[in-house]
């Protein structure tokens, strides 16, 4: 009675499982990856893999075969040897002539990964609580990398799409067939910088910089996550490499570089306050919403709330809104802005928060009193 | 009081005896229940955790206290489940396995257990603090930890110094009771593995926990008092944080693991009925295990920027290890080898530990190799090995041996067929939790995340459904011992027919004192 | 009983031994960064040229300039690539300047890739070596002078070094640095 009941439960768990599986992804194994080191790594793992295996095979095969044979239930009479120097001794050289057998590889796929020299492509990739960023060293190119996926699929309310948690709103670009050496670094606490298509994984270590290379050989789009717990949304802040060819990066690098200097532009102009609004919702949305929430009501008492607060609404706040946003505040997660965003993206995001959620001020932040700000002596 | 001064009386009654008992009888039972309850505290988190991933998306908890979550249950497991429960083991049996009366010290004893519950209640408070509880995992890296850190860090500072005192009291404890108190005949090669492994284990306490005191200290001045040990722009720096954290962490690793190949190289001649095979060289594995320990620190590191020759030291280092552990894993299976073998409740445990703890220990020659390693590192391949070593090898070694002593601790025989359904239950369970980690991480799941990319979706479901079978099946092992507590078939002194030993001379239950003049060993 | 007390008190003595052995960790740590070049960490002494110039060798040189975490502080490196030969005397300019109306005090710490190149990399003069005091919207030219050691390792044809400002306002001054 007891085993059928355990015995139906365990088909409705099997069957549960099979109607997820009808678009199931049961990847079992480590990606090959795209670089010659990954594909040596790919190699190691799958050798002391197998080698695990013969010898997990050979000891169990022994306890299996002697749990069988050697059973008091089965009339057994227990030997009573209990050394043998002979087999002790083989079964710890032979080990030890494995270990070493193995050791050899290794060391020759470590040396190669620790070949950082003659790169043809620097870039420095900065860890933030909690995204990326990225310049091109010698290209004058810098830009922050954030998650892109809507918060309204992590809530559950519409579907995930394919790429769930593992889409940014600027993805980093690089040639293929380059040595590109990247140096990582921290700008809070420690992340850790990791592409599983390269096999290229490096803690970033604020005041630090570690460095590590790839040569990617095929064109396309490489997804990969920060590794080492970095605080509240170390699960969102994904990493998208996108591997061009030469022609395609060169004209991305003069793509990229037009849309930077059409942004400083920008600032000169006027905006309205339905456009500053409008671009102040994305910005918020991607750089704020982590912490002070979506509606603004922030995570007591870590993030304070921005909805209906002083620093928001009142007037004579509003240097002083503007200051936190551009210096951050000291021991606190409130980082400093003004290297980080544009004029226009600052005076935006500002601008938004002083009139959202009710907050309604009317005040506008203009991008030139921002840039004034910013260079006042 | 009343008891320690006539000593031929039984226990004192009602609280007092819990409170003031220096038996070692007592203070083991104590350990043990802290122990178990800290188990189920430590395991609802686990539940929390695996509800949460279920399935992509945040739906129970949100990220902050996620890691909330993960961070008690690894401090809470570690220091307030497995390493009490060795302690326990070690307080009940040392000295009825080396012919002695008591523990060394027995005042000293009482204080170390009533450490433990001030420590992990202090630990437990900060969740209910402003802030949280600490979120930093359970390496509490810095600046994540220092910095970063909720308020209540320094309250984990604290419990975390308490603790550690009792650890090392204990130790010290354990140490000179195994070296002054054994039966005058017993010498070291004749003392049971069980007995060998603690004597191990308690010089690793000694030797790393004030390492850790030192580490968490200067966590502390770094908090508040302006000093910058793990601060860059002070002078400091970070990555010396997880060097002290691993000259610490990992001979801790082998804290919880060395008393359970004790009690696996106990049970496994009892129940085949035949000595033990290499029992020497079960000693020098052992030793050279802990001496190698203090050498492999940074292959938990090795993507924090090792120059190469550090690299490829600490790897070859790491794989080394795996001979000692090789040759454990082989004297047992030539123990079961031509024995006549039976399989009761601690036997299945014990045979689930050798068969599980080596799968663990293959994951961790994997994780050896560092070029591989820097696609394993921080992933849930590191949570499926770590958990394989843990769970079936530290808790199995521990659920093996409750099994195996508690007749002798209560006098009655436990319930057998709940006990070989605790066992299939948790056997199963785990299985169905952990091992689709391996699959996972491979795919590149990183660990210590609340949500995760649809791909790792059917095996998260998977290891959720695992988990709580797992975690509900140890209620069976709580109803295991209320039962026997409380009746049950009357044990013999000898309970299991193969059992070799000075703690089966006694009557069992064991009597409040024991072996007053020293017994004879063979 | 003796005999218990004394072991009790060997066994006191080497856990207040190795409580201490983790403090001396610390500057222990030190050294075996100095001797392996871990992390990047360059000593902070000014080094003497010995005055001989390799010119069949022409090493480039990246400069970094980062802050850290909430340092309004504006920095840059003027010079962001340099090609030098070992043994030769080279200057690198930075610019800083602090964004707020306070006075803040910074320092620099500097990380050089490959960590192998720290050892080769003698600076004469640093900003790095001293903090910086800069009174609020303050702008400052700041400059490392440096060479490289001609035994430099032929492998090593790119050295670039990172100088992270950090903000120290708030802390004490300690013994370090």
């Amino acid at each position: 009675m007891k085993e059928r009941s355990c015995s139906s439960a365990a088909l409705i768990i099997l069957a549960a499982l099979w109607s997820v599986s009808a678009q199931a992804d049961w990847a079992l194994n480590m990606t090959e990856g795209v670089t010659e080191v990954s594909r040596s790594i790919y190699s190691l793992h799958m050798q002391i893999f197998w080698i695990c295996v013969v010898i997990a095979i050979a000891v169990f095969s022994v306890m299996f075969w002697s749990i069988i044979h050697h059973r008091k239930s089965a009339g057994a009479k227990a030997e009573q040897f209990h050394e043998n120097t002979t087999v002790e001794l083989i079964w710890t050289i032979v080990p030890v002539l494995i270990l070493v057998a193995m050791a050899v590889p290794a060391t020759t796929t470590l040396i190669e990964m620790y070949d950082t020299s003659d790169s043809d492509v620097d870039i420095q990739v900065t860890g933030y609580q909690w995204k990326w960023q990225y310049q091109y060293l010698g290209e004058d190119l810098s830009f922050f990398s954030n998650l892109s996926t809507n918060p309204d699929e992590i809530y559950n309310k519409v579907e995930k799409n394919e790429n769930y948690l593992l889409e940014v709103d600027e993805p980093l670009v690089v040639p293929i067939g380059k040595k590109i050496r990247f140096l990582v670094t921290s700008n809070d606490v420690i992340h850790s910088w990791w592409v599983p298509a390269f096999a290229v994984k490096r803690d970033a270590i604020p005041g630090f910089i570690n460095e590590s290379w790839t040569r990617i050989d095929e064109v396309g789009i490489y997804r990969g996550q920060c590794a080492e717990l970095c605080g509240k949304d170390h699960g969102f802040m994904p990493i998208v490499v996108q591997a061009v060819t030469d022609e395609d990066y060169a004209l991305w690098l003069a793509d990229k570089k037009a849309s930077i200097a059409a942004e400083v532009a920008a600032a000169a102009r006027i905006w309205s306050l339905e456009e500053l609004m409008e671009r102040g919702e994305k910005v918020y949305q991607t750089n704020c919403a982590a912490c002070h929430q979506v509606g603004g009501q922030g995570i007591s008492p870590m993030f304070p709330a921005l909805k209906a607060s002083a620093i928001a609404t009142k007037p004579e706040q509003i240097d002083e809104h503007i200051k936190i946003v551009l210096e951050g505040r000291a021991g606190t997660a409130m980082q400093a802005y003004a290297a980080q965003l544009s004029a226009v993206e600052l005076a935006a995001v500002i601008t938004y928060e002083r009139n959202a959620w009710g907050n309604d001020t009317g005040d506008i932040i203009t991008p030139q009193s921002i840039q004034s700000m910013l260079k006042s002596k | 009081m009343t008891s320690a001064v006539g000593h031929h009386h039984g226990p004192a009654t009602g609280i007092t005896r819990w409170l003031f008992t220096t038996n070692h009888k007592d203070i083991g039972s104590m350990y043990l229940i802290f122990s178990l309850l800290m188990f189920f505290i430590g395991g609802s988190m686990a539940l929390v955790i695996r509800m949460e991933l279920v399935e992509p998306g945040l739906q129970v908890v949100q990220p902050e206290f996620f890691n909330q979550m993960t961070t008690m249950h690894g401090l809470i497991m570690v220091f307030g489940a497995v390493m009490p429960a060795f302690v326990g083991l070690a307080n009940w049996m040392v000295p009825l396995m080396i012919g002695a009366p008591d523990m060394a010290l027995p005042r000293l004893n009482n204080f170390s257990f009533w450490l433990l519950p001030f420590a992990f209640f202090m630990l437990l408070s900060t969740l209910v603090m402003d802030g949280g509880a600490p979120d930093f995992g359970w390496t509490f890296y810095a600046p994540l930890s220092t910095t970063y850190a909720p308020p209540s860090v320094t309250f984990f500072i604290f419990a975390i110094h308490l603790a550690g005192v009792s650890s090392i009291l204990g130790a010290i404890n354990v140490i000179v009771t195994i070296m002054n108190m054994r039966a005058p005949t017993m010498s070291y090669m004749k003392m049971p593995l069980f007995v060998w492994t603690w004597l191990i284990t308690a010089f690793l306490l000694v030797a790393v926990m004030p390492v850790l005191a030192g580490t968490v200290t200067m966590m502390l001045t770094d908090i508040h008092f302006g000093t910058s040990f793990f601060d860059a722009g002070g002078g400091g720096d970070p990555v010396l944080f997880q060097h002290l954290f691993w000259f610490f962490g990992h001979p801790e690793v082998y804290i919880m693991i060395l008393p359970a190949f004790g009690i696996i190289s106990q049970i496994v001649p009892t129940f085949s009925r035949k000595p033990l095979f290499g029992y020497a060289s079960m000693v020098y594995a052992t030793s050279s295990i802990a001496l190698l320990s203090f050498t492999v620190w940074a292959h938990h590191m090795f993507t924090v920027g090792i120059p190469l020759v550090g690299e490829l030291f600490f790897m070859y280092a790491t794989m080394l290890i795996s001979v000692p552990t090789g040759v454990k894993v082989f004297n047992w299976v030539a123990t079961m080898f031509r024995g006549s073998m039976t399989f009761e409740t601690p036997m299945l445990f014990a045979i689930a530990f050798i068969v599980l703890f080596t799968i663990g220990g293959f994951s961790g020659l994997m994780l050896a190799i560092s070029p591989a390693d820097f696609q394993y590192h921080d992933t849930y391949f590191v949570v499926a090995h770590f958990h394989y070593v843990l769970v079936p090898g530290a808790v199995f070694s521990i659920m093996a041996a409750a099994y195996y002593w508690m007749p002798k601790w209560t006098g009655n025989m436990y319930d057998e067929y709940l006990g070989k359904c605790h066992f299939w239950c948790s056997f199963v369970g785990l299985n169905l939790t952990f091992f689709p980690m391996h699959f996972v991480g491979l795919a590149g799941m990183p660990r210590r995340i609340p949500d995760y990319s649809i791909q790792f979706a059917d095996f998260n479901l998977v290891s959720s459904l695992g988990g709580f079978l797992f975690g509900f099946s140890q209620l069976i092992f709580v109803l295991v011992v209320v039962k026997c507590v409380k009746g049950g078939k009357k044990a013999e002194a000898v309970v299991w027919e193969g059992a070799e030993g000075l703690e089966w001379q006694v009557p069992s239950p064991a009597p409040y004192h024991t072996f007053e003049t020293p017994p004879e060993v063979k | 009983m003796k005999s218990n007390r004394k072991l009790i008190l060997q066994l006191c003595g080497a856990t207040v031994g190795m409580f201490l052995f983790g403090f001396a960790l610390v500057p222990l740590y030190d050294v075996f960064c100095d001797i392996t070049g871990l992390n990047g960490k360059l000593e902070l002494v000014a080094k003497k040229n010995t005055g001989v110039i390799d010119t069949s060798r022409a090493i480039k040189v990246q400069f970094i300039a980062n802050t850290n975490e909430n340092m309004p502080w504006d920095f840059v490196a003027k010079d962001v690539e340099m090609t030098v030969h070992p043994g030769e005397n080279a200057r690198a300019d930075f610019f800083v300047q602090n964004l707020t109306n306070e006075q803040m005090v910074g320092q620099a710490i500097v990380s050089v890739s490959p960590s192998i190149g720290a050892k080769y990399f003698h600076k004469t003069q640093c900003f790095c070596f001293d903090r910086q005091v800069l009174n609020g919207k303050q702008a400052q030219e700041v400059s490392v002078l440096f060479s490289l050691d001609t035994d430099l390792p032929d492998r090593v044809k790119k050295i670039t070094l990172s100088y992270t400002f950090f903000d120290i306002t708030d802390l004490q001054p300690v013994a370090a640095n």
